[in-house]
């Protein structure tokens, strides 16, 4: 990583009035290049570039952008969000609906000679492909295209760090990518860092370099997206990052030779060996399972490397488009994707005895 | 015609004074996020549920000699401001204060909050946010606070009697003439105004509810 150009110590709170209180501890580096800001709704995400814009004074922060510093409760600098040079795209791209496409991207280029922001405006604009549009009032484009302009408007004025608020949700995943592409080529020239919030697994997959993973106000995990992703340490991240199974379960016997605990699933005489983790014998640990990691067999399967063959039968099957969705209750319910190609090969229906096969590494454990 | 001329002269200036007063008043009432805001709002609405003669009093015990308003008034100009068109338009901009702030209130709040979220981070401040994205997507709320400020000062009555007497030319508005005509049984004269006040009336209110439907917006709930 290069030198931090955004460096971020803040703790937010909002007390308890319309909503349930609320902290925001965070503190965290980012570079240039898109840095991902994932996590669940409600986990802060919004609130916290909110703060980092300067629309929100959170009442303890240090935060620096290069050299400048943007908020030092220490000092009592507070730059208003006017003076901060921060691009911020909120999820609705926000257009002026009384000027043309034109007025609004050289809305933040006011104090710039007129020939100057003309040629802003049209470099931007068609760098984000709208160029077209220039004429237009924003009732007249699509969402996709209020969400490029937004963005010309956005870079305009030369800002220093760029903030995107899910800004292309809704959209669909081809204009999406072809809206970040447009943004990545843009900042190859400029090198500007990126926070983009979402919290769509797909999303942080397609654009990832890096991720800082948030639930509950906290910064959970900071990484590349496989490492920080694929190992949540919350439930409300592992749902989020797409683990669909969620499981209680009493560790039984810790084995620390082989790095594994076996450990009963609740409410069941189903066990299931999974990664050591700090736990104690008779402890009660949360384990998230992807559906798509669970193999799924007609018949008890032998010679398979796999630790853990559960006996089940379908309780229900649900076709959503390429993916099957079958629950099996194995002592406990699991959700478990195949393709519609095996739900025929098996010919699996409801009521059919199966067994699920898991690795031990599937197995995630987590808050 | 002479009492008609008057009613619009002073209903004119009525207006635009509660705009230019208005607009201050009411974008900082829609901004601010200070909680005795609801006693500003109280004063403001007074108006709108004081007996027109209780409003009246006070303007004039303030505009008379002896009050505050009345000597500052004297030692300047040598006269005394109640009884005089001046008077008439000081006492009608108070008792109409509701109906140019409500309306324009009611259209700032409306305007959605990301969009000057938006300028801030592009940097326009307060007033360039104001001019340039505030006041140009409230422009159905100012004709409305404008027409409805017109068309309240036209219709008064207790407050000009009180403070400006019946003085032709000076503060006989059209209500005052209406009920002198009545009170000397000239029932044809009294008419003709009336239904002029009528005609102007509808003609005004029309207007408005063709330009925005949201008229009687009381304080928005938000």
């Amino acid at each position: 990583m290069t030198a931090p150009m955004l460096d971020v110590r803040m703790r937010f709170e909002r007390p308890a009035r319309q909503q349930a209180a609320f902290e925001l501890n965070v503190e965290f580096q980012i570079g240039a290049g898109i840095t991902i800001l994932f996590g669940p709704s409600g986990s802060g995400k919004s609130t916290l570039l909110d703060c980092i814009a300067g629309l929100l004074k959170p009442r303890d922060a240090r935060m620096l952008l290069g050299e400048t510093i943007v908020q030092d409760s220490a000092t009592g600098t507070f730059l208003p969000p006017q003076e901060r040079h921060i691009a911020y795209l909120f999820q609705a791209p926000a257009l002026f609906p009384h000027m043309t496409v034109e007025e609004n991207a050289g809305f933040g280029l006011h104090h710039a000679p007129e020939d100057e922001r003309r040629s802003t405006v049209n470099y931007l604009l068609a760098a984000f492909r709208v160029e077209h549009l220039a004429k237009r009032k924003p009732r007249e484009i699509s969402g996709g295209e209020a969400q490029r302009v937004a963005l010309a408007r956005a870079l305009a004025p030369a800002p220093k760090a760029v903030l995107l608020d899910e800004p292309l949700q809704g959209l669909d995943a081809e204009l999406k990518s072809s809206i970040v592409d447009d943004l990545r080529s843009w900042n190859r020239a400029n090198q500007l860092p990126i926070l983009y919030v979402t919290h769509h697994r797909d999303e942080v997959d397609a654009l990832g370099e890096r991720v800082i993973a948030l639930d509950h106000g906290r910064v959970v995990g900071e990484g590349i997206p496989h490492t920080v992703l694929d190992a949540p340490r919350t439930k409300r991240l592992a749902r989020a990052a797409g683990f669909e199974n969620y499981l209680t379960a009493e560790v039984l016997e810790l084995r620390e030779a082989d790095g594994v605990m076996r450990a009963r699933l609740a409410g069941s005489n189903a066990e299931l060996e999974l990664p050591l983790g700090y736990a104690a014998v008779s402890d009660q640990v949360h384990v998230a399972i992807r559906a798509g990691d669970i193999l799924l067999a007609t018949q008890r399967p032998v010679g398979l490397s796999a630790r853990n063959i559960l006996e089940g039968t379908i309780d229900s099957v649900e076709i959503r488009g390429a993916t099957v969705v079958c629950r099996v209750n194995a002592g406990a319910a699991f959700l478990v994707h195949v393709t519609p190609g095996a739900l025929r090969a098996l010919e699996i229906a409801v009521g059919k005895r199966v067994w699920l096969v898991i690795k031990t590494h599937s197995c995630q454990l987590v808050d | 015609m002479e009492a008609l001329w008057l009613s619009v002269r002073l209903a004119g200036s009525v207006a635009a004074i509660l705009l230019l007063l208005g607009m201050p008043l009411a974008y900082w009432l829609s901004q601010t996020k200070w909680r005795g805001k609801f006693l500003v709002e109280s004063v403001v609405a007074l108006p709108l549920v004081l007996p027109p003669t209780v409003l009246g009093f006070y303007v004039l015990v303030a505009m008379g000699s002896n009050g505050p308003l009345g000597e500052l008034w004297m030692a300047w100009f040598g006269h005394t401001l109640a009884f005089t068109f001046f008077g008439l338009v000081v006492a009608s901009v108070i008792y109409s204060l509701p109906f140019a702030v409500q309306p324009l209130v009611g259209a700032f709040e409306n305007v959605d909050s990301r969009l000057l979220d938006a300028a801030a981070v592009l940097g326009a401040g307060r007033w360039r946010t104001f001019r340039e994205i505030i006041l140009p997507l409230s422009i159905p709320g100012v004709i409305t606070a404008a027409v409805l400020s017109f068309a309240h000062t036209l219709g008064e009555f207790g407050v000009v009697l009180m403070v400006g007497g019946n003085i032709p030319g000076v503060t006989r508005t059209v209500s005052i003439d209406i009920y002198d005509h009545v009170q000397s049984l000239e029932y044809g004269a009294a008419n003709r105004m009336a239904i002029a006040l009528l005609l102007i009336s509808f003609a005004v209110l029309s207007t408005i509810y063709a330009v925005n439907r949201r008229v009687w917006s009381p304080w928005p709930v938000k």
